[in-house]
Formats: C-alpha cells, sequence, structure tokens
C-alpha cells in the first residue's frame, strides 16, 4: 500500500499500513479495539538518514526515511514495547518489551529482530554502554536496573533503582548512566505519617565501567520522573518530572495548586541539583515527558503530554536567573509561578499527548512522537514552529476507545488546562501519592490513590462506595474536585469510562505458567480460604479474607468497618479494596498508611477486624503474601 | 590417626595456598607470623561509638557497624548512618557486601538495612517477610540475602521479594537462636547459638545438622569427631571448609573429618570465642573476649593489649607448641574482639573500645 499525503501545516505524510493487519476485537459489545501506531519514542540513526519511532499499540519499530519521511519498514516487536536505543555503532537497535518481559534485538542492516532475550519484569528503557559491551534495562516492577552481556543478553547482575524504574540516559563522556522512576521511593521509617509527608524520589547514577550505583540524587516532593537529557559537554543534566502537591486539599487549583510541572536541573553548570517550574500563572506545561538539549548548549526542549505542547527554553537566560537569583534553601523554584518568564521562549502546539523527542545532528528540526492521534510534529527549531506532521498509517477512524484515551490524557478540561486523568494515573496506573481529595480540612479523609487496571465491575467506586459507577466517579465528582472548568459532554464521559472500564490487565509476574502455585502460594491460598483458626474455632463468615476479597477481582464490592479508620476520616464504613495486581500497589488501606502488605495486619490490625490473622506464625503470614502476589 | 591425618592436610594446605596472607613456613625455627602496625579509632577520631561490633572492607571503604550507627571510612573521613537516614537500628551487629552490586547489608538490632548508593531501605518483621528485627548475621549469595535472626534463619530472594524462614518447623533447629550464617552458591551454614551447626545444600534443598557428640557436656570428651560445642557463634564457609566459632572453642570441619581448636592445645587466646573467618582452608582469624588470634594452619599469632600490663603485645606458637613473644609497638584497641576483615594485607578489627586498622609490616 502507497502512503498518501494530506495536506497539515505544511505537509504530511501517510505511511505505510503495518504489515500486521488491524484488529478489531469487540470488548463486551463496548467498543472496538484498533491497532492504532501509539509512537510513543522517536529515535534518530547516528547518520541521521534514519528515523526510529517506537509504535507502542501496534508493537512495531517503524523505521522512516528521516528526510522524505517515506517508511522503509516496519518491524514487529514484543508487547507493549516501552523503550530503545542504539549500540554505539548504530548496527544494533535494542527494544523493551515491557508486557512480555523481552528485549527485541534489531540489526539495523537487514532491519530484522535477531534476538529476542528474556529480561526482567517490565524492561522499560534500554542503553548500552559506551564500549557496547553492556546493556543497561530499567525494570519498572522489580524496580531495578538489569546489566546485561550486550552480545549473549546474559544478565550479570541487577541494581536498586528507584520504585518503578524506568528512563535511563547515558552521559556524554560514557561514564555515568542516569535512571529514572515514575513512582515516588517509599517512606523509609515508619513514624505513622508516612502518609503525611511529600513524595521522594531520585535519579540513580551509575558507574558505567563497574556498573554499580555511586549516588543517588534525591528529589524532594517529586513524584513522576521521566526522560533525563544532557548537554553535549556533559555539564548540564535535566531530568522531566511531576511535583505534586498532595499535602494540601486539592479544592484549591489555582496557582499549581495540584501539581507543578517542572525540569530537575543537575551538574557542573547549576551546581546542587536545582527544580525550576515550566508552568506559568495560567498556563501550564502539564506532564512534562521528553527532553532533548541543543547540541550548543542554547535550547531545552520539553514535550507536555497533557498539555500538548513542547516547551522551549532558553539556556543562557534559564542559567542567568539561576545566577542572580537566591536559590530557595529547598532548591526549588517550583512555587514561583512567574519564574519561568525568565526563560520559557515558547510554547509550541504539536499533536495528542506529545511524548519523546529527537533532535537532528544539525540541531535544526525536532522530532515529536504525539501517541494519541499518531502523528510525528517535526519542529523548526530556529522558527520554533511545527512546519511538517508526519502521519503513521494506521485506522482512519477515532474509535470510543481512543477518544477516551484522549480525554484520560489530556490536561485541556482541568481548571486552566493543569491536570489530567493521568497527572495522577501514570500511564493508566496510579501514582503512589495519598492525597487530601475533600475541601473539608487539611489533613482530613486522606486517601491512597489507587490502580485502574482492572476496575470494571468493581463498583462501587471512592473509599467509601461514594460514586455508584464510572460515569459519576469519572463526571461530576470529577468536574467538582479537580477540573472546575469545562464539562465533559455525555459523549466524552461516555467515552471516558469505556476506556478505563477496558483497561487491559498487565501480566502477573508472581503467577507460574498453566495456574500452577508454588508451595508457598498453596499455603497461602489455604490461609486465604479458611475458616477455623490455628485454634481450631470457627472464623466468623465477615472475618475470612476470602468473604470480602471475592469474585474474580477479590472484592465482593461491600462496604466494612475493618477498624483501619483514622479520626481524621469522615464517619462510614470502607468499601473491600479490589486485589488484582495487588503485588504493584503498595502502599495500602485507604489511606496508604500501610507500606507493605505485611503492615496490614503486623501493624493495623491488633483486634483481628480486617481477618482473623493475629493466630498466623510468621512464615504463615508470610505464605498468605505470596498467594495474594499472584491475584 | 584421623589426627595425623589432619595435620598432614594442614601442613600440605598451607604450604599450596596463595591467599592474602602469606603462611608462616613450617620448617622455619621461628614461625613468620604476620606483623601489623596497629592504627585505632575512637570516637576521638570520628567514630560514632567505641562499641564496634563488625567490620567490613568493600575496597577502599571501610564500612563499622558500632553501637551508635553505622560508619564509613572513605578518603580519611568518617561519615555516620544513623536511624534518621532509615538505618533500622542504631545498634549494627553485622555487615556483608554484595560484591557485585556493591550494596552493604546491615544487620541490626531493629531490622535489616540495605545501604545502597547511600540509600538505605530497611525490612523489619512488622514491614516484610523477615522473621524477627534482632539480627545477628548476614551473607549474600547470588540473588540471595540469608540472614540469621534470633528467631530462626530466613532468605530473601532480592528478586522476587519472596521470603523463607527457616526455623523449628521446617529445619533440624531445636533452638531457634541463629548467631551467624555463611552462605555460598553450594552450601549455606547457619551458627545456632545452643543447636550446632546448620548445613543447607542448595542442590538437594536438605538440611543437616551437626551437634557435638558430647551434647551439652561442657568437657570434651571426643575432641575431634565432631563440633566442639552446641552453642555455636559465627561460621565462615571457604574453600569448601567450614570454621566454626563456639564459646568453648573453635572448629574447622572438612565435610569428612573435624579438627578443634582449646587453649589447652591450641594457640587459641581463649575458648569465648565472638567470631570467627577463614581465609581459606588453612588459616583462619579468631575474634576472642582476650584478643585476636590468626592461625596459619600449623602456627598461631596472638594480638592484644597485655591482660595484665595493657602494653601492646604480640605472641607467636609454633607447631610444637612453643610459645615466644614478638616486639611490637601497637595492638588492637581492646582484646574483646567482636570482628574482623582483610584489605590486601591489612585487617580491620571490630573490638569492644573501638576500631583498628592492622597495617602489615613486611619486615
Amino acid at each position: 500500500m502507497v502512503a498518501s499525503c494530506v495536506a497539515l501545516a505544511v505537509f504530511a505524510i501517510t505511511a505505510l499500513w503495518p504489515d500486521k493487519p488491524a484488529r478489531a476485537a469487540a470488548r463486551d459489545g463496548e467498543d472496538d479495539v484498533l491497532d492504532y501506531a501509539s509512537p510513543l519514542e522517536v529515535l534518530l540513526s547516528p547518520d541521521g538518514a534514519r528515523l526510529y519511532v517506537l509504535c507502542q499499540q501496534s508493537e512495531e519499530v517503524r523505521v522512516l526515511d528521516a528526510t522524505s519521511f517515506a517508511v522503509i519498514k516496519n518491524i514487529a516487536v514484543g508487547r507493549v514495547p516501552r523503550g530503545f536505543s542504539l549500540s554505539p555503532d548504530g548496527q544494533r537497535l535494542f527494544v523493551t518489551n515491557s508486557w512480555d518481559d523481552t528485549l527485541s534485538v534489531i540489526d539495523t542492516q537487514a532491519l530484522t529482530v535477531t534476538a529476542t532475550w528474556p529480561v526482567a519484569a517490565e524492561p522499560s528503557s534500554v542503553v548500552v554502554d559506551r564500549a557496547g559491551k553492556r546493556l543497561f534495562v530499567a525494570n519498572r516492577i522489580s524496580s531495578d536496573i538489569a546489566v546485561l552481556d550486550a552480545q549473549t543478553g546474559a544478565e550479570e547482575k541487577r541494581l536498586v533503582a528507584g520504585r518503578g524504574a524506568s528512563y535511563l540516559a547515558l552521559s556524554p563522556d560514557g561514564s555515568r548512566i542516569y535512571a529514572t522512576h515514575i513512582y515516588p521511593n517509599p517512606p523509609p521509617r515508619r513514624t505513622g505519617m508516612e502518609n503525611r509527608t511529600a513524595p521522594e524520589s531520585e535519579i540513580t547514577v551509575i558507574d558505567a565501567a563497574r556498573a554499580v550505583v555511586v549516588d543517588r540524587i534525591p528529589l524532594h516532593a517529586i513524584a513522576g520522573v521521566f526522560h533525563v537529557a544532557f548537554s553535549a559537554d556533559g555539564r548540564l543534566g535535566i531530568a522531566a518530572e511531576l511535583h505534586p502537591k498532595n499535602l494540601i486539599p486539592l479544592a484549591h487549583l489555582e496557582h499549581g495548586g495540584a501539581f507543578a510541572d517542572t525540569l530537575m536541573l543537575f551538574g557542573a553548570d547549576v551546581g546542587k541539583p536545582v527544580e525550576i517550574p515550566l508552568d506559568e500563572l495560567e498556563r501550564y506545561a502539564s506532564q512534562p515527558f521528553g527532553v532533548a538539549i541543543a547540541l550548543d548548549k542554547s535550547r531545552i526542549y520539553v514535550t507536555s503530554g497533557g498539555s500538548e505542547i513542547v516547551t522551549v527554553v532558553d539556556v543562557p537566560r534559564l542559567m542567568r536567573f539561576l545566577h542572580s537569583r537566591p536559590r530557595p534553601e529547598s532548591g526549588s523554584f517550583a512555587q514561583d509561578l512567574s519564574a519561568s518568564a525568565n526563560y520559557v521562549v515558547t510554547r509550541i502546539p504539536v499533536g495528542r499527548n506529545p511524548r519523546g523527542v529527537a533532535l537532528s545532528r544539525d540541531g535544526r528540526r525536532l522530532f515529536v512522537a504525539n501517541r494519541l492521534d499518531d502523528t510525528i510534529s517535526v519542529i523548526d527549531t530556529r522558527a520554533n514552529l511545527v512546519f511538517s506532521t508526519i502521519t503513521l498509517a494506521g485506522p482512519t477512524t477515532i474509535s470510543v476507545m481512543r477518544r477516551g484515551e484522549q480525554t484520560f490524557y489530556t490536561a485541556r478540561y482541568g481548571f486552566q488546562g493543569q491536570i489530567g486523568c493521568s497527572n495522577c494515573h501514570i500511564d493508566s496506573t496510579f501514582d503512589g501519592i495519598q492525597w487530601n481529595l475533600e475541601p473539608n480540612g487539611f489533613g482530613r479523609d486522606i486517601v491512597d490513590n489507587k490502580m485502574l487496571e482492572g476496575v470494571k465491575d468493581t463498583e462501587p467506586y471512592k473509599w467509601n462506595g461514594g460514586n455508584p459507577n464510572l460515569p459519576t466517579e469519572c463526571g461530576p465528582r470529577t468536574e467538582k474536585y479537580f477540573w472546575r472548568s469545562e464539562q465533559y459532554d455525555n459523549l466524552t464521559l461516555a467515552d471516558l469510562a469505556v476506556y478505563i472500564r477496558n483497561l487491559p490487565t498487565r501480566p502477573n509476574r508472581w503467577r507460574l505458567p498453566g495456574g500452577e502455585m508454588t508451595p508457598a502460594q498453596e499455603r497461602g491460598r489455604a490461609i486465604f480460604a479458611r475458616d477455623v483458626d490455628k485454634f481450631g474455632k470457627p472464623i466468623s463468615e465477615t472475618n475470612r479474607c476470602i468473604y470480602c476479597h471475592s469474585g474474580p477481582k477479590g472484592t465482593n464490592q461491600k462496604l466494612f468497618d475493618v477498624g483501619t479508620r483514622k479520626p481524621t476520616d469522615n464517619p462510614g464504613l470502607l468499601k473491600s479494596a479490589p486485589l488484582t495486581e495487588i503485588a504493584l500497589t503498595a502502599p495500602y488501606l485507604h489511606d496508604g498508611s500501610a507500606r507493605t502488605l505485611e503492615e496490614i495486619w503486623t501493624v493495623y490490625n491488633p483486634d483481628d477486624k480486617h481477618g482473623r490473622t493475629n493466630d498466623l506464625t510468621k512464615d504463615e503470614l508470610n505464605d498468605l503474601i505470596e498467594y495474594l502476589r499472584t491475584l | 590417626m584421623k589426627k595425623f591425618g589432619m595435620i598432614a592436610v594442614f601442613l600440605v594446605a598451607s604450604v599450596s595456598s596463595a591467599a592474602p596472607l602469606t603462611p608462616a613456613k613450617a620448617a622455619s625455627a621461628m614461625p613468620r607470623m604476620p606483623h601489623f602496625r596497629f592504627e585505632n579509632f575512637t570516637t576521638a577520631n570520628g567514630l560514632p561509638d567505641n562499641h564496634v561490633y563488625s567490620v567490613l572492607v568493600d575496597g577502599e571503604r571501610v564500612w563499622a557497624g558500632t553501637e551508635n550507627g553505622l560508619a564509613v571510612y572513605e578518603n580519611h573521613a568518617w561519615k555516620t548512618y544513623t536511624t534518621k537516614d532509615g538505618l533500622a537500628h542504631r545498634a549494627v551487629l553485622t555487615l556483608a557486601l554484595d560484591k557485585r552490586t556493591g550494596d552493604v547489608w546491615a544487620g541490626t538490632m531493629g531490622g535489616l538495612s540495605r545501604i545502597s548508593g547511600g540509600r538505605i531501605d530497611t525490612y523489619t518483621q512488622l514491614n516484610s517477610g523477615l522473621s524477627n528485627d534482632v539480627v545477628y548475621g548476614v551473607s549474600v549469595e547470588g540473588e540471595n540475602v540469608w540472614v540469621a535472626t534470633a528467631a530462626g534463619g530466613c532468605r530473601l530472594n532480592t528478586r522476587t521479594g519472596q521470603w523463607s524462614l527457616y526455623n523449628e518447623r521446617n529445619t533440624p533447629m531445636i533452638e531457634i537462636w541463629t548467631y551467624g550464617v555463611s552462605a555460598t552458591p553450594s552450601k549455606v551454614y547457619f551458627a545456632v547459638w545452643g543447636s550446632g551447626l546448620l548445613e543447607y545444600d542448595q542442590k538437594t534443598g536438605r538440611w543437616d545438622k551437626y551437634d557435638d557428640p558430647d551434647g551439652e557436656n561442657e568437657i570434651v570428651l571426643f575432641k575431634d569427631q565432631g563440633l566442639i560445642h552446641e552453642i555455636t557463634t559465627s561460621v565462615s564457609y571457604v574453600d569448601n571448609i567450614v570454621w566454626v566459632a563456639t564459646y568453648f572453642g573453635g572448629s574447622r570441619y572438612d565435610g569428612r573429618y573435624w579438627h578443634n581448636f582449646l587453649t589447652k592445645d591450641s594457640g587459641l587466646p581463649s575458648n569465648f570465642i565472638n567470631y570467627i573467618k577463614g581465609v581459606d582452608a588453612s588459616r583462619a582469624w579468631f575474634c576472642t573476649d582476650k584478643g585476636l588470634a590468626y592461625y596459619d594452619g600449623v602456627s598461631w599469632a596472638v594480638y592484644r593489649p597485655s591482660l595484665t600490663t595493657g602494653k601492646p603485645e604480640m605472641t607467636v606458637r609454633d607447631a610444637q607448641g612453643k610459645v615466644a613473644p614478638v616486639a611490637v609497638t601497637s595492638a588492637p584497641a581492646h582484646n574483646y574482639v567482636l570482628g574482623i576483615d582483610f584489605q590486601g594485607d591489612d585487617i580491620w578489627v571490630a573490638t569492644a573500645k573501638g576500631l583498628s586498622h592492622g597495617i602489615r609490616q613486611q619486615k
């Protein structure tokens, strides 16, 4: 099939439809799932001749001519690819397939997959060291960096990274690898106030030659750190990040009341790491994700997935700002919404949900992957304008699911375009943060944010069961508490609810193939299902694990008092929480006060109201948890 | 016969071994035992506490587990991690290094902490599958961290996050007070206080138990027929040899024969051994309540402040049992020795009154 051209800003090119035919599978009769390309990342070959596009939904790498944008080849890879990078000689392209835990190795001459290596849980990003000997892979679920032999894929070791390790960058001199993560690290100590402290994140610094962690740059009050980039001289590093303001009631969205969208700057140019906002009063750069620095260090480019823009920062002006202003003790200018006017040159509108970026070698073109409209924006960096939009081949109709996803990721409905659903539900999951959602006072009714996958058929929603269905949860409630701006129309709201209801559940990494269980999981299942305690006394029906956590999602959808309410909670019962993917979603309980599954019972169940557990030995409790991880 | 055979094995092993410390030549008139100049660290020069329970060498860095925090010596300066940094408890009883990743594992009186690139993650009996917060021993083997606690042994699989607990319900352990652990890809040994030595075969998944054939008698009826005593305090498995410390002497086991060490027939300065660390199949260091002892397979050397005068003292005992003093000008900080680690030819020694750096003297 030959590409067809469609005029957009200047021109656009429709690429070849992938080899894999379109899939149209009905889901509960509610919608069709179409194979959109969903470009997530872009990469240029070392000679600048080719543009590699990582297409997450069609599960391909599409190879385009970087000048004509003609399709050279579409290469099928594994499930839900999330990151890719080239070997130093450009001969091999490594792709992380996040949902089947593999790494595809592509020969860039033959443009074929030459190997598929098993890696760890949810590989999300990969870099190769300068010598081409080792691969470093960031694993989101296991929260580590796997070190692999670049020739064989054999795993040498894993390094502890931040929670939800996701993005990697090699320093220009090749000596260091920098890793970021999307969920905050768990609080190190139990203080009783874990759910009321600011999130802490880090940039993990790895010595590339020794493959050991040598430093961790602390990121205070940050949760959600994405791409990292360096200036060519290695003196300036930047990371795109979210700065949630979860310690104050979310009733107040004015003046960046929910999030600051920021960059963390580090390196010799700035001394101590410093956080700068991209937002300005009444104009926000929601959900910063992709970053690039011009070769001459004149500009920084940042995509904002929610605001659907690329923010252009003038680096010399930024340095003047930093060196002329007293540095706040916190090292952060995030609260200063007047700051960005000092260094933001412009905000360039691009496509829907822009993510990864690549800068051409001459610095004149910036490629931006617009994930939710299957386009690549090509920005003329001298004019700061989109001069071309490449349309990737794919379904021409916009499905209900797609519209719902677009609504989910955009910040356009939020008050002053400040936030979208995906601010708190990063990549449609959760954020690991406890929020003060109710406008009834500081520190009241704290709620832990929850995973959205598997949310279908677990109504009512909210921890107190106050919302009977998703349209209520996403409609009036969201509009009241979050958006305070534009209402969804009925169709938009329906699309959004359909999208959320049909979010697929990722593979469970604790389950054995074929549904078998380890001995510990079997023992744990028996404890979960037991009706008699270890002293032979019957456990009342409502105090058995399996009663409240029954059914395919691990909830009977009813409300209970399990003794976990706090004096700061509003009166009422709490909904039995679904157990789907429970291993991934720490912390626990309605307010996130239990840092781990263990603490649900070792700390917060003194009276056996949250199930009969105090007769269990430590090894039996461990078995119960091993079972829960399989759900 | 058995004893004669053991000695012969020791002689051969000591001559052929090539490890950090050069063994003495059995043929020489006076054994040439390693000679050190000790530099001692206390609160006066940067340690957070003089009670040093454990020491760990990681290249140029030296970690000291003290009663008041975990101290690290790097670039001639001490830095201390405390509970404010996330350390499980201020009293750090044991340390282990994951040589692949550089992570340090610290067993404390309030849980287990991992120090990785400056970040501390803590595992306790409340927030994790750790069986008990009092952690006496820790050992890293591949992706597994083996832990000796006051309520049995544990294994944390760092990849899966799964905890496996070992206690009286699933091992031959009678007491569950585990004092030390030494893990390798083939075997894992637990020193169980009052329950001898426990062996786990990694290949078969089976447990075996070694007891004192004299039972709990403090009289040694059959000296080399088994473990010297049930009250084991430390174990070190190196080159397929198990070195075991007890409060009533030391033992060496090669998988077939036992050889035991008592003050009355060896160079041990005391039968009360807090910690033992094998260098290789024939050489080991014994940390006792009356000084630090080194055994090279034939001869012994003891390093300590004199028990009577407090002056630096080194003695050497040859194969015939002849003891001779060696003139020294320095000694470990205290006689009560709790731990040792090696830095090339140097040693670092944890004592009840400071940390000592033994700098090897070549002449």
